[in-house]
């Protein structure tokens, strides 16, 4: 047999008078059942039962006042086979929380994170004895972080009532991640659950640069823009694609992955604008034939890229912000005394762009025979890391596969891409000589040419002077012997 | 005094109002600090930290001196007039609490001394001696603090019954004091009346001093107060206090006695009933607290809560940190509270003091850690001035080594936390605390020793490291 009495309801209220009695004897109730409305001063308090089991014999009545830490009911618990010592969970003595004009019920129930449940049987008021079986809503938190300031006890409490709680934020969440509070600082405000940083220091410590590098690659992988995003930008819910017929799954391979990642952090990082031009390779294109066995013999195969890595290494000589990368972090441009040409190769397994160092210094037969051995590696997977970095510029030739114009994403920290899509003959008007006929569209073989590049380095302007640049080399071959 | 409007309006000048208002000053907004006191200093100052330590100053060079007898020295038993050292103990909260005003002035904090009523959540009401002022504000952050918990069954009206502010006010030196409650408080001021010469009992109703803190950091407190005090009761109740002619008669769950004064220190509360709260939408808690976000930005977006009146623990220096936290919030920047270890000290003869985990807590909650101790029966400097009463110890992560708790108790103790708190909050190893020179002969070296101690490797204690 329990007792059941009335609860603390707050600060300074003793009494309390009774509203409503929401139960009779011989009642079966449950733990957090409302058993009665007590009226204070303050606000109308719904008491919910701490104890489980058959009312035997209910001692209050309406309109009576009743004081904290009378009896309200006797309760058979033995029915309920409620053997251990019953937590108190009452409701919140919220009563003196509330506004005294609000006579709203208060249902909510103890925050029970608050009276952990080994601090339950607590005696509402010093006098009683500890062993002293009453149930009464939960009181401030014994013992929390005694200090300068103060002394959290509100009443002595029995010993094992008294969880030990120093002054310690993080006790229930583990220890905080190894990071200074500057360093912890940083990460909140750019965004980066410094719990999610992998710490390079000793004993995982987290050093400034880690969360910085975390955050680049956040960047990089969710693509998004705005830093603080970056917890929110996961991957949206997909739909049930089987709802519409069969589907077939495949792994993301991790090229294709970390080419996601590449492609999405450049995508996001550098403000793209893509320029087209049309060049006449008629000439060109004679010249290739004519040489072509010259350079197969060689162990090279005289392609339009290999001659476009040459026209690319020789412009970015006369247009050397082509050539840079931008540091945004130091505010700086990096431009680069060397020429570096990357060549996007299409394999079985996801875009790959090898390197052609030095392409500048290279003859273009030297640079046919590299872009082919190259090429065969990246097929076999035979590339190195080594040969995939370094790159100034870079071009992407789709033409032997079709297309007119494209947008390539300039490949990042580069600032500038050239691509190149199917050649076709087309009318050209040609003007005939001043004193002559006015002229005659004649057939020529024209090549699609699309630049883009970061416009925080390269202006419109410029782009547009490069690419004719580019142009004319391409119309003229000779030019590039000529300045290059 | 005329109607005001204010960016920043302050509700409490204690040691997180007062540090508000100057850091929003700093930041170039305009504030005004409210308080009933004539200066700003709050409870810290005028009625707690301050004041009591003041008071323990003097304690010790008493007990020192006494114990010089030790030594070859002997001085004469001191002849105590209180009514000076009630002044000097005055002298020391006059100093700083004027100290706090003139900063006020010189950061052009408009101070107003008065009693505040909101009027809503951007104005409040003042009664001041000079009238009645309004004020409004775009910001206002609630530093209300608390008071002294009465539990009704311990208050008599009687002025042999004293609390914390009362106590240190000094009326008398009792013959016989009752100090109710064994939490910091108690037995700080305890302290103070037992040097003095008072008889001292304490009775706490659990079954040891100082909740929340270790035992074996306790035991060595409690085996000098054992000397201090006339006597200990521990797991007992006070169940009845009633005045007599010749004192206050007082009943424990175990027997009964006569004290001439009983000082009750069982806990603090939350100055949470702040008048015309319910015209704004900040919430108060079940326990009287005014919840806060991680910003402490209560309910009511522009009103924030930091201090005692915004949660545990109530001490002067969360209140401050919060207060930080707080203003930068107001200027819009991404701060929280997100403190790793929060320092607790209990300014007794030892101190004890102790941050982050402790073992207990580690041992609740189910967290594996090792623990180091370094006795101070093996540091130099304690030996020197004879007080080798003290334990460091460092509660650290098994694998990492990482410092998750420190703990001291000992001659100086409070000082000495500083260094551990730091640690836990860089994240250092046991290693870092190693590898870091210490200055010898001091104090300080019982923390790296302690570390020393983690990996069997003690210069003064002989402990091989098991495994």
């Amino acid at each position: 047999m329990t007792e059941f009495k009335v609860p603390e309801l707050g600060e300074n209220v003793e009494s309390a008078d009774v509203a409503r009695v929401l139960v009779n004897v011989g009642d079966t109730i449950k733990k957090e059942q409302p058993v009665l409305e007590l009226e204070t001063d303050k606000a109308t308090i719904e008491v919910p039962s701490s104890v489980a089991g058959v009312i035997r014999e209910v001692k209050v009545k309406k309109g009576e006042k009743v004081q904290v830490g009378a009896v309200i009911l006797t309760v058979d618990d033995s029915a309920s086979g409620n053997g251990t010592a019953p937590a108190s969970t009452a409701a919140a003595g919220a009563a003196a929380a509330k506004p005294a004009d609000t006579r709203d019920k208060q249902t909510e129930e103890a925050p029970r994170e608050a009276a952990p449940k080994e601090a339950a049987p607590q005696p509402a008021a010093a006098e009683r004895p500890p062993d002293h079986k009453v149930l009464s809503m939960p009181q401030r938190p014994s013992g929390a972080g005694r200090g300068e300031a103060a002394e959290a006890r509100q009443a002595p409490a029995p010993a094992e009532a008294a969880p030990p709680s120093p002054p310690q934020m993080r006790a229930e969440r583990g220890p905080a991640a190894p990071a200074s509070p500057s360093v912890r600082r940083l990460a909140r405000e750019i965004g980066i659950d410094i719990n999610q940083v992998q710490g390079s220091g000793a004993a995982g410590r987290i050093s400034l640069d880690d969360v910085k590098e975390k955050a680049r690659r956040v960047l990089s992988s969710v693509g998004s823009a705005a830093p603080s995003a970056a917890g929110a930008a996961r991957a949206r819910q997909l739909p049930d694609f089987q709802k519409w017929g069969d589907v077939d799954r495949q792994p993301w391979s991790s090229i294709r992955r970390s080419t996601s990642e590449h492609l999405s952090y450049a995508w996001n990082a550098i403000p793209h604008v893509t320029q087209f031009d049309k060049a006449d390779v008629t000439v060109l294109e004679a010249l290739r034939k004519a040489h072509k066995d010259r350079v197969e013999k060689a162990g090279g195969n005289l392609t339009v890229t290999a001659i476009l890595v040459k026209v690319l290494a020789t412009a970015v000589r006369q247009f050397p912000q082509f050539n840079a990368s931008l540091d945004s972090e130091r505010g700086e441009i990096v431009y680069k005394k060397y020429v570096n040409i990357g060549v996007a190769v299409d394999t079985d397994r996801g875009l790959l762009v090898p390197v052609i160092r030095d392409a500048d210094r290279k003859n273009i037969t030297e640079i046919a025979v590299e872009v082919n051995q190259l090429s065969a590696r990246a097929r076999d997977r035979k590339l190195t890391l080594d040969e995939m970095s370094g790159g100034g510029m870079s071009i992407s030739n789709l033409g032997g596969i079709g297309g007119t114009y494209f947008t390539p994403i300039v490949n990042w920290p580069e600032v500038a891409i050239l691509g190149v899509s199917r050649g076709a003959t087309e009318p050209l008007w040609v003007p005939g000589p001043p004193a002559g006929p006015a002229g005659a569209f004649e057939p020529r073989l024209m090549l699609p040419l699309s630049l883009s590049y970061d416009h925080r380095v390269i202006d419109g302007a410029d782009a547009i002077r490069f690419l004719r640049w580019v142009v004319e080399a391409i119309e003229q071959p000779f030019l590039l012997s000529l300045i290059g | 005094m005329a109607d005001v409007s204010v960016q920043v309006a302050v509700l409490g000048a204690g040691p997180g109002g007062y540090a508000a208002a100057f850091y929003a000053a700093d930041l170039g907004m305009q504030v005004a600090l409210v308080d009933e006191e004539k200066n700003p200093g709050g409870v810290c100052l005028y009625r707690g930290c301050i004041p009591s330590k003041a008071l323990l100053h003097v304690a010790k060079v008493i007990d020192e001196a006494r114990h010089a007898n030790a030594w070859g020295v002997t001085f004469a038993e001191p002849a105590i007039d209180v009514d000076r050292l009630r002044a000097f103990k005055q002298g020391v909260v006059n100093k700083l609490t004027s100290g706090v005003g003139s900063v006020a002035r010189l950061r052009k904090v408009t101070f107003v001394q008065g009693r505040a009523t909101l009027t809503g959540p951007t104005s409040m009401s003042i009664a001041g001696a000079a009238g009645a002022s309004t004020l409004r504000f775009e910001h206002l952050i609630l530093a209300t603090g608390s008071q002294p918990t009465r539990i009704p069954s311990l208050t008599l009206d009687s002025p042999r019954m004293l609390d914390s502010t009362s106590g240190l006010e000094l009326p008398d030196i009792p013959k016989t004091l009752l100090v109710i409650g064994g939490g910091y408080i108690g037995l700080e001021l305890g302290t103070v009346y037992a040097t003095l010469g008072s008889k001292v009992s304490v009775v706490e109703m659990t079954s040891g001093l100082l909740p929340g803190a270790d035992r074996d950091l306790v035991g060595v407190l409690e085996k000098r107060l054992k000397g201090l005090f006339s006597q200990i009761m521990l797991n007992t109740r006070v169940e009845k206090v009633a005045e007599e002619k010749n004192g206050i008669r007082v009943t424990f769950s175990s027997g009964e006695s006569v004290f001439d004064r009983v000082l009750v220190a069982v806990g603090r509360r939350p100055n949470s009933t702040i008048p015309g709260l319910e015209t704004t939408r900040v919430k108060v808690d079940a326990k009287g607290f005014v919840e806060t976000d991680p910003q402490r930005r209560t309910a009511e977006p522009n009103i924030f809560a930091i201090g005692d009146v915004a949660g545990e623990p109530m001490l002067a220096h969360k209140a401050s940190h919060e207060a930080r936290v707080a203003v930068e919030a107001i200027a819009g920047h991404k701060a929280v509270f997100e403190p790793a270890a929060i320092p607790a000290v209990v300014f007794t003869d030892p101190e004890l003091a102790w941050a982050g985990l402790t073992e207990a807590q580690a041992e609740a909650g189910g967290i594996e850690v090792e623990v180091a101790k370094f006795p101070w029966g093996a540091a130099s400097r304690a030996i020197t001035v004879d007080r080798p009463d003290g334990l460091t110890k460092l509660v650290l992560e098994p694998k990492t080594g990482r410092v998750l708790g420190v703990g001291v108790v000992g001659s100086g103790a409070g000082e000495l936390i500083a260094e551990g708190v730091l640690a836990i909050e860089m994240g250092a190893t046991a290693d870092d605390l190693k590898l870091t020179i210490h200055p010898h002969p001091t104090l300080s070296e019982t923390l790296m020793e302690s570390a020393e101690v983690f990996f069997g490797q003690s210069t003064h204690v002989y402990k091989p490291r098991k495994k």
